[in-house]
C-alpha cells in the first residue's frame, strides 16, 4: 500500500469524482467529497514524510520503467506543493455545504463536487508525475473543470469570466504543448529526469530555445503572471466562493510550480538564465506585477475584486524570488508560495461567509460588519496584516526571506521596492477595515448575524495557520529551504 | 529554396496557427473565436503529427520484411490531445449557449458594454453611500 501512494493520490480523487454520482444526496456527496479530499491530504502528509527522510521516490505506472512507460516522481518540491493543494481543498471543503447553499441551485450540488474533486485531481496531476505529455493531460483535467466551476456562479457575468478564461486558457495549454512537442523532437523523450539529461546536449539549438520560450509564456498564462493575468480578476470575482477561495490557493500555485519545474530541474539554470535574459525580464514583470495589480487593487469596489488583484501582485512577489536564482531566491519563493496560500484561502473564505450573510462582496456592504460579523471580520484583519506581511504572521516570513534573499543578491533596490509595495497593500486592506469597523451599518442591513460555524471553523483554521506558521517558521521554512536545494543539488 | 519545400509542413502548421490566433484575437463573434481556437489547436495536432514521420518509413504496423518504421508515438499524443480539443470546443459552444440566455447576443463588444454598464450602475448606486 505505501509503495503506491504516488499513484493514489491522484487516482483518489479521479475515482472519488464519477462514484459522486451514485451518491445523490447533496449530504453524502458533499462527506464523501470531503472524505476523498482528506485521504489525498494523509496521503501527501505521508508522502512528504517519506521524501524528507529517504529521498526521491519514483513510482512506474502501471510496471512500465522510464522513459518508456510514464513515472510519477515524487521530490522534496513536489511532495511540498501537493501538501499545499490537498491541505487547502479539505479545509475549504469543510465550508462548500454551506457556502453553495445560496450560490448554486440545489439540483447542481453534486456536479459542483464532481468537478471540485476533477479539478483537484488535475492539480495533484499535475505536480506529482514525471512525464511531460502527462502534465498538459492534468492541465487540461484541471482547466476545463476549473472553466465549469467558475460558469456556476449566480451572476451572468461568471459566464462571460469562464469564457474568457476559456480562451485565454487553451491557448496557454496548447502553447505548453507546442513547447513539449519541440522538446520531444530535440531528445525524443518525454520523461523529465530524462529530459533533463539530454537537454543540454542540443541546448545551443533554436528548437531548445523555442520549445522553453513557448513552454514558459504558456505557464505564464496559467500562472496570471502581469501582464498575462487580465483573466484572474473576473474568473475570481464571479465564481462561487468556495471556488475562489479554492483556485486563489492552489490554481496558481501549481503553474508556479511547472515554472520551477521546467526552469530548474529540466532546462537547467545556466540555459534559462545565461543564454536567456530570463533575471531581467522576470524581475521586470514581478515588479511591474506587484506595483500596477496594487495599486489596481486599491481602486476596485468590489472586495473580490481587491483580493483577485492582490493575487496578481502577490505572483509578482514570487516571481521576484524566482528571478533571482539563487537557493535564497527560490526558497523564498516556495515560502510565499506556501504562505500565500494560506491567506488567500483564508480571506476569500471569509468573503464567501460575507457574501452568505450579507449577499455580496461590495465594499459599501461591509459597513457595520466588524461589530456584527466580529469573528469574520477579525479573520479578514488578521489574513489582512499576513497579506501586508506585519510581523508574527506568515506574510512577514516570506517578505523576509525575499528581502534577504534581494539583499544577499546585491539587489539593494530591489529589496526596497518590495518593502515599499508592502505599503500599497496596507491601503487596500485598512478601506476594508475602516468601513467594517468605522462605519455604521446600511439601512436594511442592521440585522446580519456572524457567519455559521461550518464557515467559522475552516475560515479560523487557515487563519491560525498564518499566525502560527508565522511564529513557528520550522516547518515551512525546512521544507522550502531543503526543496530549494534539491533542485539546485540536481543542477549546479 | 530546400528552406520552404524541405520543411514544408512547418510552413503548414505556422501559417494555419497565425491564422487561427489571428481568428481569435480579431473577431468578436463567440462561435467564430471557438473555430479560431480549434484551427490554432490543430495546427499544433499537424506539428506533432507530422514529427513522427520518418522517412521511407511505413505505418507502425508489424511485419516480416519491413525494418523502417514510422514513430507512432506523437501519433498516440495527439490523440489524447483531439480529446481535449473536442472537449473544450464542447464547454466553449455551451457557455456561448449560456452567453446567448443571459445576455440575448453572442458579440464580444456588445457583452461587454452591459458588464461596463452594470459596474457603472452599481457605482452610482454607492455614491450617495
Amino acid at each position: 500500500m505505501l509503495a503506491h501512494l504516488p499513484i493514489l493520490q491522484v487516482i483518489v480523487p479521479l475515482m472519488a469524482a464519477p462514484a459522486c454520482l451514485i451518491l445523490r444526496r447533496p449530504q453524502l456527496v458533499w462527506l464523501f467529497t470531503l472524505l476523498a479530499s482528506a485521504l489525498a491530504f494523509i496521503i501527501s502528509i505521508l508522502l512528504l514524510q517519506q521524501v524528507m527522510q529517504t529521498g526521491t521516490i519514483s513510482y512506474e505506472l502501471g510496471g512500465w520503467s522510464p522513459p518508456w512507460g510514464i513515472e510519477y516522481r515524487i521530490d522534496k518540491l513536489n511532495a511540498f506543493i501537493a501538501l499545499i493543494i490537498s491541505g487547502v481543498s479539505t479545509v475549504v471543503l469543510l465550508a462548500a455545504q454551506t457556502s453553495i447553499e445560496k450560490e448554486i441551485p440545489q439540483d447542481k450540488h453534486t456536479l459542483f463536487y464532481i468537478l471540485y474533486l476533477l479539478s483537484l485531481t488535475g492539480m495533484l496531476g499535475i505536480v506529482t508525475t514525471g512525464d511531460a505529455f502527462n502534465v498538459f493531460v492534468f492541465l487540461e483535467i484541471s482547466s476545463l473543470s476549473a472553466y465549469s466551476l467558475i460558469a456556476l456562479g449566480r451572476d451572468r457575468r461568471a459566464l462571460w469570466a469562464s469564457f474568457q478564461y476559456l480562451i485565454m486558457g487553451t491557448i496557454g495549454a496548447t502553447f505548453i504543448l507546442i513547447g513539449i512537442g519541440l522538446m520531444y523532437q530535440m531528445t525524443g523523450t518525454l520523461n523529465m529526469a530524462d529530459l533533463a539529461t539530454r537537454l543540454p546536449e542540443v541546448a545551443e539549438t533554436r528548437t531548445v530555445t523555442t520549445a522553453y520560450v513557448f513552454f514558459i509564456v504558456g505557464v505564464c498564462l496559467k500562472l496570471a503572471l502581469f501582464p498575462l493575468h487580465l483573466w484572474l480578476p473576473n474568473a475570481y470575482a464571479h465564481a462561487p466562493s468556495i471556488v475562489t477561495a479554492f483556485f486563489a490557493a492552489t490554481s496558481t500555485k501549481v503553474a508556479a510550480y511547472l515554472l520551477i519545474r521546467f526552469t530548474f530541474s529540466i532546462f537547467g539554470v545556466s540555459f534559462s538564465f545565461t543564454t536567456l535574459p530570463m533575471e531581467t525580464l522576470f524581475l521586470g514583470l514581478g515588479l511591474l506585477g506587484i506595483f500596477v495589480a496594487s495599486t489596481v487593487a486599491i481602486y476596485q469596489d468590489n472586495i473580490k475584486h481587491v483580493f483577485a488583484y492582490s493575487s496578481v501582485a502577490q505572483i509578482g512577489y514570487m516571481i521576484v524570488g524566482f528571478s533571482m536564482s539563487t537557493n535564497a531566491g527560490l526558497s523564498a519563493m516556495l515560502l510565499h508560495v506556501f504562505n500565500h496560500a494560506l491567506m488567500k484561502g483564508a480571506l476569500f473564505l471569509a468573503l464567501g461567509a460575507v457574501l452568505y450573510r450579507v449577499g455580496s462582496t461590495q465594499l459599501r456592504d461591509f459597513q457595520g460588519l466588524g461589530r456584527q460579523m466580529p469573528l469574520t471580520m477579525a479573520a479578514i484583519v488578521v489574513a489582512g496584516l499576513s497579506l501586508i506581511g506585519v510581523p508574527l504572521t506568515v506574510g512577514f516570513v516570506s517578505k523576509w526571506y525575499l528581502v534577504v534573499a534581494a539583499i544577499e543578491k546585491g539587489w539593494w533596490p530591489v529589496a526596497g521596492l518590495v518593502l515599499l509595495a508592502s505599503l500599497l497593500a496596507v491601503v487596500y486592506v485598512w478601506r476594508i477595515v475602516e468601513t467594517a469597523y468605522f462605519k455604521a451599518p446600511v439601512v436594511g442591513k442592521e440585522l446580519v448575524q456572524e457567519a455559521p460555524m461550518t464557515f467559522l471553523i475552516p475560515v479560523w483554521i487557515l487563519v491560525s495557520a498564518n499566525v502560527y506558521f508565522g511564529i513557528d517558521t520550522r516547518i515551512s521554512v525546512d521544507i522550502a529551504t531543503a526543496a530549494a536545494q534539491s533542485l539546485f543539488g540536481v543542477v549546479p | 529554396m530546400s528552406m520552404i519545400l524541405g520543411l514544408y509542413n512547418y510552413w503548414i502548421v505556422i501559417v494555419l496557427m497565425m491564422i487561427g490566433f489571428y481568428i481569435i484575437i480579431a473577431h468578436g463573434h463567440l462561435i467564430k473565436k471557438i473555430v479560431g481556437l480549434n484551427i490554432f489547436q490543430t495546427s499544433v495536432f499537424i506539428f506533432y503529427i507530422s514529427l513522427g514521420k520518418v522517412e521511407g518509413g511505413t505505418a507502425p504496423i508489424w511485419q516480416e520484411s519491413i525494418t523502417l518504421y514510422s514513430n507512432p508515438l506523437p501519433h498516440v499524443l495527439i490523440l489524447t490531445a483531439i480529446v481535449v480539443g473536442i472537449a473544450t470546443t464542447a464547454l466553449g459552444l455551451a457557455l456561448t449557449i449560456r452567453l446567448k440566455e443571459a445576455y440575448g447576443t453572442i458579440d464580444e463588444d456588445e457583452i461587454q458594454a452591459m458588464d461596463n454598464q452594470a459596474m457603472d450602475n452599481q457605482d452610482k448606486e454607492s455614491k450617495p453611500c
